[in-house]
């Protein structure tokens, strides 16, 4: 029987690397066709550069990039700032955009479609 | 008003823009494709320098190379502000060579638009590190949670970039501004229509106020 894997990451597992070592660690599993749900998502740094990452890699044959959706973190008020206080990326979902699919976003749910070519 | 005094305010308004503003800044204008990024940007350029920046199209991806017009002067009929604006190519984050078919493209067309739509996705995203604020446009016919959206924004707000949202294609009769005002509350919301002028002005005047002051931290 062949499925699509679905794999859910604790924020332990990315928490102890880099920026590049998480996307390069994305970037390898996605490219293998599976789809990862992140307790924890990235930062908006990281998820542009994991965009840089992906257009470099898309080849039109094997892969045409990432389907990836989250929440907006929330606001951090200028006292948190000055704390050092930053709001943890959130929740975050990201596959293949040949086997992941959005069907419905907005502030409080995101709901997906993963395909099984 | 007495000679000294004029010349005190002058010192004292040039001191005020030396802390609090700049008169020329980068202005990048931002979103996924197919938003009206061109359509605005040359609009703008048109109506303040007479020219144009490049072609729009319905083909998504049809602005592949980061285009600039320098020195167009912006007026609010009280403040000027003199910008270069930007019209990046859409951010995205998958390209399929397969969607161009669609518009009637060959085989072979089609693969170099999508090859070069990734070079642009590229240079877009590079060029946040160098303008001073951005105009994130989002077409309001659309749902406005989409994750190129909130990733530029929270990469302009990571930034402190100034950010002016505008919801563009408000002249379609399936449009809802208020969806976007209410997906981002604390950010500047302008309705418009880059294709018709429709509430264009509001636009500049809220550009002229929102990038006047340029507060930028190195992310």
């Amino acid at each position: 029987m062949t499925g699509v894997n679905v794999n859910l990451i604790s924020q332990q597992k990315l928490e102890g690397l880099s920026s590049q070592e998480k996307i390069q660690y994305i970037l390898t599993e996605i490219e293998k066709g599976e789809i990862l749900v992140l307790e924890k998502g990235l930062t908006p740094q990281e998820q542009t550069q994991l965009i840089e990452k992906t257009m470099s890699r898309v080849n039109p044959n094997k892969f045409i990039g990432i389907e990836m959706q989250g929440y907006m973190s929330e606001k951090t008020s200028w006292l948190q700032k000055i704390l050092g206080k930053i709001h943890p990326p959130r929740m975050t979902v990201i596959g293949p955009a040949d086997k992941l699919k959005t069907i419905h976003k907005d502030s409080t749910m995101i709901k997906t479609q993963v395909i099984n070519k | 008003m007495g000679i000294f005094q004029k010349i005190k305010n002058i010192s004292l308004a040039k001191k005020l823009r030396s802390i609090f503003g700049k008169k020329h800044v980068k202005i990048g204008i931002y979103g996924p494709p197919n938003v009206g990024k061109t359509t605005l940007a040359n609009r703008i350029v048109r109506d303040w320098s007479g020219d144009t920046l490049g072609p729009a199209s319905e083909i998504p991806h049809e602005t592949r190379r980061a285009k600039t017009k320098e020195n167009i002067t912006v007026n609010d009929g009280g403040s000027s502000l003199t910008v270069d604006i930007i019209d990046t190519p859409g951010i995205a984050t998958k390209i399929d060579y397969h969607d161009f078919l669609s518009y009637g493209l060959s085989e072979k067309k089609a693969r170099r638009r999508a090859k070069e739509a990734t070079e642009g996705v590229i240079e877009a995203i590079r060029w946040l590190e160098n303008v001073d604020g951005v105009i994130l446009l989002m077409d309001c016919t659309q749902n406005p949670f989409t994750q190129v959206n909130i990733t530029i924004m929270g990469n302009l707000e990571a930034r402190e970039l100034p950010v002016v949202i505008a919801a563009n294609k408000i002249d379609l009769d399936q449009s809802s501004p208020a969806t976007l005002k209410s997906a981002f509350p604390q950010h500047d919301v302008i309705p418009i229509s880059a294709l018709t002028g429709y509430n264009i002005d509001m636009l500049y005047s809220t550009m002229v106020q929102r990038f006047h002051k340029r507060k930028r931290r190195a992310a």
